[in-house]
């Protein structure tokens, strides 16, 4: 597997065309799989997956990974999750009923309450985002990105980690101020879809892809020394 | 206040992109993959293509076309023309669309767009309806690239699109549409004024000062224009920085 470094995850739902076309902007070495074992060796993984959170975590279920990502995710293995990808780090959502999700990261999953200046939800659009303190980016995967710069979201429900510490990015729509992004070391989960976003969008990607050469150099040294 | 999208609509008959003036005369302005890259340059927030004519020759999408148009567009794209079955809407999402716009054959089989929006999400699926004023405040729904009336009475379509689980409209007005008149405002007011969704209007774009009109009066939540772009009179940055003047929130690059 030394050649496919990078698996997005395919467990069903979503768009997973353009999320390709971006990364393959930056390395070769990505594949699109639902195998365990190729998951298993992968230097990086992107969750990513548009829709409901139990359509998602059933997909997961039904293709044995969701025991398998939780624990490559506890490992620090890096990984990206996009939009319900990082929905599903947490530890349940609410939609449609109550369901656990991968619990990487404590948290819920939470429908945008009523905004105080009645904009429409979904929240579809560019909207702004900012560090939770200044120097909250220095080293990640936002490193090249100013705060203040707009990024594509289009969701419904909305990211609430347990722990301020897992907030890595800040919006606000409609005057609700609201989690943009989760980490926790190597574990990333953006609510906006950095595949969309353009130019800074790609810078993100770039980032992330870089983050997972760096670590999968790190695995070799230490695997022939 | 959020920020309003500003989408270029690319009109897409065989291999160029053409510019239908009241949906039927055509014009042809170039090539579809130089002109979306250049949009995508210029800071555009979405990217609209339409093949005109896919519904009316019953035939599908050029799925080639459409994957070699978005290769190097890193931005939302909706597509739409002859979409019917949800293998369509499968093969559209796997050669660069991020949505589809369904219009036609919606119309034949409203259950359609409930299929639609329950396989992929309703944030997938925008009902496209293009409309023709009957009379004072009556608009009706047209199809087949604006040539066919529907019989459907536009605010009606739209409702009920909505309650089947459209995500956005996106309202044309084919009395408007390449005749650089300024947006029919009742009509996009006919949406607006109850849509708990977002509306994107369309057709009769003049100038940046015609979109600020649409925006605060429609009110619509995104702008999609075609003729002011094709012939770089304004481009898409000149546009949004009109728009930020007037006070309206834009995406700035």
């Amino acid at each position: 597997m030394s050649h496919a470094s990078l698996v997005i995850v395919d467990y069903g739902v979503g768009n997973l065309n353009s999320l390709i076309r971006s990364v393959r902007q930056f390395t070769e070495a990505v594949v699109v799989s639902e195998e365990p074992e190729v998951i298993r060796a992968a230097a990086g993984i992107i969750l990513p997956g548009v829709g409901a959170f139990a359509a998602g975590m059933r997909g997961l279920e039904r293709r044995g990974l969701t025991s398998l990502i939780r624990e490559l995710a506890l490992s620090n293995r890096p990984l990206l999750g996009i939009c319900l990808g990082a929905q599903l780090l947490l530890t349940e959502g609410h939609e449609f009923g109550i369901h656990s999700g991968l619990g990487v990261i404590p948290g819920k999953v939470v429908h945008f309450p009523p905004l105080p200046e009645k904009e429409k939800v979904p929240h579809i659009g560019w909207n702004s985002i900012r560090p939770p303190a200044p120097d909250a980016w220095t080293n990640t995967i936002l490193a090249p990105v100013a705060p203040g710069t707009q990024v594509y979201f289009v969701h419904s429900y909305i990211l609430e980690p347990a722990d301020s510490v897992a907030v890595f990015a800040l919006t606000t729509y409609g005057g609700y101020q609201f989690c943009a992004a989760i980490r926790r070391g190597n574990i990333y989960g953006t609510q906006f879809h950095p595949e969309k976003s353009g130019p800074v969008g790609q810078a993100i990607i770039k980032q992330f892809v870089a983050l997972v050469k760096q670590q999968n150099e790190a695995v070799k040294i230490v695997i022939t020394s | 206040m959020k920020n309003i999208r500003i989408i270029p609509a690319l009109h897409i008959k065989g291999p160029n992109v053409v510019k239908p003036v009241h949906t039927e005369a055509l014009r042809v302005i170039g090539e579809p993959q130089p002109l979306a890259e250049r949009y995508y340059q210029e800071g555009a927030d979405e990217l609209i293509y339409l093949d005109i004519v896919a519904s009316l020759y019953q035939r599908s999408l050029d799925f080639d076309l459409l994957r070699a148009v978005t290769a190097n567009i890193f931005i939302p794209v909706t597509v739409g023309g002859g979409i019917r079955t949800i293998q369509d809407i499968n093969h559209a999402l796997r050669s660069g669309a991020d949505k589809v716009a369904l219009n036609t054959y919606a119309t034949h089989r409203p259950e359609f767009i409930a299929e639609a929006a329950e396989e992929f999400g309703s944030q997938c699926i925008v009902l496209f309806i293009e409309a023709k004023q009957k009379s004072a405040g009556h608009y009706e729904a047209y199809t087949d690239g604006g040539r066919e009336p529907s019989g459907r009475e536009a605010g009606e379509w739209a409702r009920q699109g909505v309650e089947l689980g459209a995500g956005e409209i996106l309202i044309s007005s084919i009395d408007r549409d390449g005749t650089r008149r300024g947006f029919d405002l009742e009509l996009i007011q006919q949406i607006t004024s109850w849509a708990p969704v977002p509306v994107i209007g369309h057709g009769g774009a003049a100038d940046p000062d015609s979109v600020a009109t649409v925006i605060q009066e429609g009110p619509a939540d995104a702008v999609a224009a075609s003729s002011i772009f094709h012939y770089q009179e304004h481009s898409i940055g000149a546009v949004k920085e009109h728009l930020r003047q007037k006070g309206i929130p834009v995406r700035l690059i």
